[in-house]
């Protein structure tokens, strides 16, 4: 990502939560959704402006799944591997996937940074099973050809974008 | 603004007039589900038509009642499977599994001429099913938690006062003290619907009897057990109901300030809740004050940020604290040192869902519902190898057989029934000879497994109880948070001995050393999750024990869906087609010209004599 880093968007949005250790959370979840993971630049300036050490700051992105400290792709793709989804066959979608876009467990994210596969252990939306989201979009009932339709789909928009 | 309770009277009233001056409403459902279907894309078409034929349709209830076509988005009416769902009122009918294209002659022939479309309609066993409530997956439910869902706009403050919303609270704040509502609960005996089944009243009476008099109410919406989303569909779908529950909660224990602590991966739940507050806010109904009473509430959200153990209670006060939900040692327990060291309720969304019909219609009222030692109702999200896969709601005490055969409509595609996972990674599995077993906290105890929230996953016979065994330990195990030795490492020694099992490495003994195993973990972990993490191993032991032994001695998956188990190739290079793997075959599944290659037919019945008689390892599994 060649987004630079804005200390000053970064205190704006400290400032919205309040500067306050409790806040270390949610503070960080809304620079994630701005910048699609968390750089390291915020690491200091958030310790500095909550009063908590760098290490606490940083041991609680470690924590949570959702916290990223790689770049993301601009499309992220998680494939629900929740039992209702499993049950119903959602590891050859994940498998389709990784073998489109050149990814493993390891790589999720494509080196253009356009998209992201990961799994997600359940999106609570198991009468549709199985079920892949795109940035938050539900598609349900998916096959791994399906997902391969979608994937051309998102490079088509992408290209015309 | 709200003043008082004659105001909050007045403004019901006037929604109740409203609602009724509604000739016909389009109830389109705005669940996660049918929204992934296209609900919206509906919504919108719908509305475009009634304005091209010039149709009055309201898409909101206001304060002058008119004449008008209600057009609303509800929350998820339970039956995901046949979705997009669309309501017709007055008439009560359903259409289900509702495309773009349909909108045009439920405007022209329902809305205009009043005739129902039987194409749309549920169709079973060639019987067509006008009405929502004949249809046998309703009509053996008991809706009581679940009542607007699907039946009044999610979205809106009006359509839950227009449908009664508020009363409890009212009658709470101006009819009881809080010593009175506590009692009111604990006499209903409403256990917590979270998974321990903690009687909710006697954790209200605990937090209203410390010295401490800075309390909190948290609602835990971070129902993170896979297959589970009764308390997503409440969240979304009836958003005042459990708000108006925590407020109940709060002036009971005169707590000043509430928590709702919703999962990261339930978007619009947090979007419908935000915007329920906000309407609460702006009538009056939280705030200082409230309605005149004395009493004041105020209310947040905190999004998790996708980390299972925070359902536990002392993980999650402590993410709402903006640290690692890290669960810590207990005593001192949530009641006396919760959120922010203070007392804290902490119960679940379906929990406090509860407690405005047990405050408006009574503790005695409650417990006709259900066994006498866990009354009232419970939701369960059915999914897996079932025929109506969707959220139900039944009486406590109902059996799996009437779930899974009732409500649920049988097996998928009449295969046999096998098992169901039940309450989720630290629930267990039950078999066929549970399927009388009352659904209710004891008696699940008793049988080895546990309610939990509420998902139950039908697996029918193509499905191999280890691999789901091992399916779950492997998401305890990623969730675990580390922080006690039994659950960080045990775990990981048990997924390790169930991934050699299910890819045929098993050794004699796994089960024993798994159970072993087991029982340390579950005496010595530090919190719920840890201590729960191998109940589905110890009950498919138990219940399937045949399947492991299969797995282990005969390197077979009875299921025949271990994908390692599954068949076996000769490499062509190390073949010298020598037939000694032929003339083994009990099935004659090998054929080859000599000093070939030979292969291996789908005749092949897995029992890998030809592996140990090659001379030249040859033969592979694939």
């Amino acid at each position: 990502m060649s987004q630079s880093y804005d200390s000053r968007l970064v205190d704006d949005i400290i400032d919205g939560h309040g500067a306050a250790p409790t806040a270390v959370i949610a503070i960080l979840q809304e620079v994630q959704e701005h910048y699609r993971y968390l750089p390291p630049e915020v690491f200091p300036q958030l310790s500095r402006r909550v009063g908590v050490s760098e290490a606490s700051v940083y041991s609680v992105a470690t924590f949570y799944e959702n916290f990223s400290l790689e770049p993301k792709g601009k499309y992220v793709i998680k494939i629900c591997d929740g039992t209702a989804c499993h049950v119903r066959k959602s590891i050859p979608i994940l498998e389709r996937l990784r073998s489109d876009l050149g990814l493993s467990e390891k790589k999720s994210t494509t080196s253009d940074l356009l998209f992201t596969v990961e799994t997600v252990s359940c999106l609570g939306a198991c009468g549709l099973a199985p079920v892949v989201t795109v940035n938050d979009k539900v598609y349900p009932a998916m096959t791994p050809d399906k997902t391969s339709a979608l994937l051309s789909q998102l490079k088509e928009d992408e290209a015309n974008a | 603004m709200l003043k008082t309770r004659d105001d909050l009277i007045q403004l019901r009233s006037a929604c109740m007039e409203a609602a009724a001056a509604e000739t016909q409403k389009i109830l389109i459902c705005a669940g996660t589900g049918c929204i992934a279907g296209g609900s919206l894309e509906l919504y919108a078409r719908l509305q475009e038509l009634m304005a091209e034929r010039g149709i009055a349709c309201s898409v909101k209830l206001d304060n002058t009642p008119h004449q008008h076509v209600g057009l609303k988005k509800s929350g998820c009416h339970g039956f995901c499977e046949m979705g997009v769902l669309v309501r017709i009122e007055p008439q009560g009918w359903l259409y289900t599994k509702v495309k773009l294209e349909d909108c045009e002659e439920i405007i022209d022939k329902t809305i205009l001429k009043g005739e129902h479309i039987p194409r749309l309609a549920y169709t079973k066993d060639d019987i067509i099913f006008q009405k929502q409530d004949e249809i046998p997956f309703y009509n053996r439910q008991t809706r009581l938690v679940l009542d607007h869902c699907g039946h009044i706009d999610a979205t809106s403050i009006r359509e839950y006062l227009a449908v009664g919303g508020y009363t409890a609270l009212e009658k709470a704040l101006f009819e009881m003290d809080g010593e009175e509502v506590v009692r009111e609960i604990s006499d209903s005996n409403l256990r917590g619907r979270g998974g321990g089944g903690f009687p909710a009243g006697r954790k209200w009476g605990q937090v209203r009897r410390q010295a401490e008099t800075t309390r909190y109410v948290v609602c835990n919406g971070d129902e993170g057990d896979p297959g589970a989303f009764m308390d997503r569909s409440i969240m979304e779908g009836d958003p005042h109901r459990m708000l108006e529950g925590m407020m109940i909660a709060a002036y009971a224990c005169d707590a000043q300030e509430g928590y709702i602590y919703v999962r990261a991966e339930y978007p619009m739940a947090v979007e419908r809740l935000r915007m329920a507050i906000a309407q609460a806010e702006e009538l009056g109904l939280l705030g200082e004050n409230i309605l005149g009473s004395g009493f004041s509430f105020k209310l947040h959200i905190n999004r998790g940020a996708g980390a299972f153990v925070c359902g536990e209670g002392s993980a999650l006060t402590a993410s709402i604290e903006g640290k690692r939900g890290m669960p810590r040692v207990k005593p001192p327990r949530t009641v006396e040192q919760g959120l922010f060291g203070k007392p804290t309720i902490l119960n679940n969304v379906e929990t406090f869902a509860n407690v405005p019909l047990i405050v408006n219609k009574g503790a005695d009222w409650f417990k006709s519902i259900g066994p006498d030692n866990s009354p009232g109702t419970k939701a369960f999200a059915l999914t897996g190898n079932i025929e109506n896969t969707g959220l139900i709601e039944v009486p406590m005490g109902t059996t799996l057989r009437e779930i899974i055969f009732g409500v649920g409509g049988g097996m998928r595609g009449g295969t046999n029934f096998k098992a169901v996972q039940i309450g989720g990674p630290s629930g267990g599995c039950l078999t066929a000879e549970h399927l009388d077993l009352p659904l209710d906290f004891d008696s699940l105890k008793k049988a080895g497994a546990m309610i939990g929230s509420g998902g139950l996953v039908v697996m029918d016979d193509s499905t191999c109880m280890v691999e789901v065994a091992r399916f779950f330990m492997n998401f305890t195990q990623n969730e675990s948070c580390g922080k006690c030795v039994p659950c960080r490492e045990g775990t990981r020694r048990m997924l390790e001995i169930l991934e050699r099992i299910v890819s045929g490495e098993g050794q004699e003994g796994d089960i024993d050393l798994l159970l072993e195993l087991a029982d340390t973990i579950s005496n010595t972990a530090l919190c719920g999750l840890g201590k729960t993490a191998a109940f589905p191993v110890v009950s498919t032991s138990k219940s399937v024990r045949d399947e492991y032994e299969a797995h282990i001695r005969d390197k077979r998956c009875p299921a025949g869906s271990c994908q390692k188990l599954k068949r076996y190739v000769i490499e062509a290079p190390l073949c010298k087609g020598c037939s000694k793997c032929a003339r083994s075959c009990p099935v004659g599944a090998i054929t080859g010209k000599i000093k070939e290659p030979f292969v291996i037919s789908d005749a092949c019945i897995k029992c890998g004599a030809c592996v140990e008689t090659c001379p030249f390892g040859a033969i592979k599994e694939a």
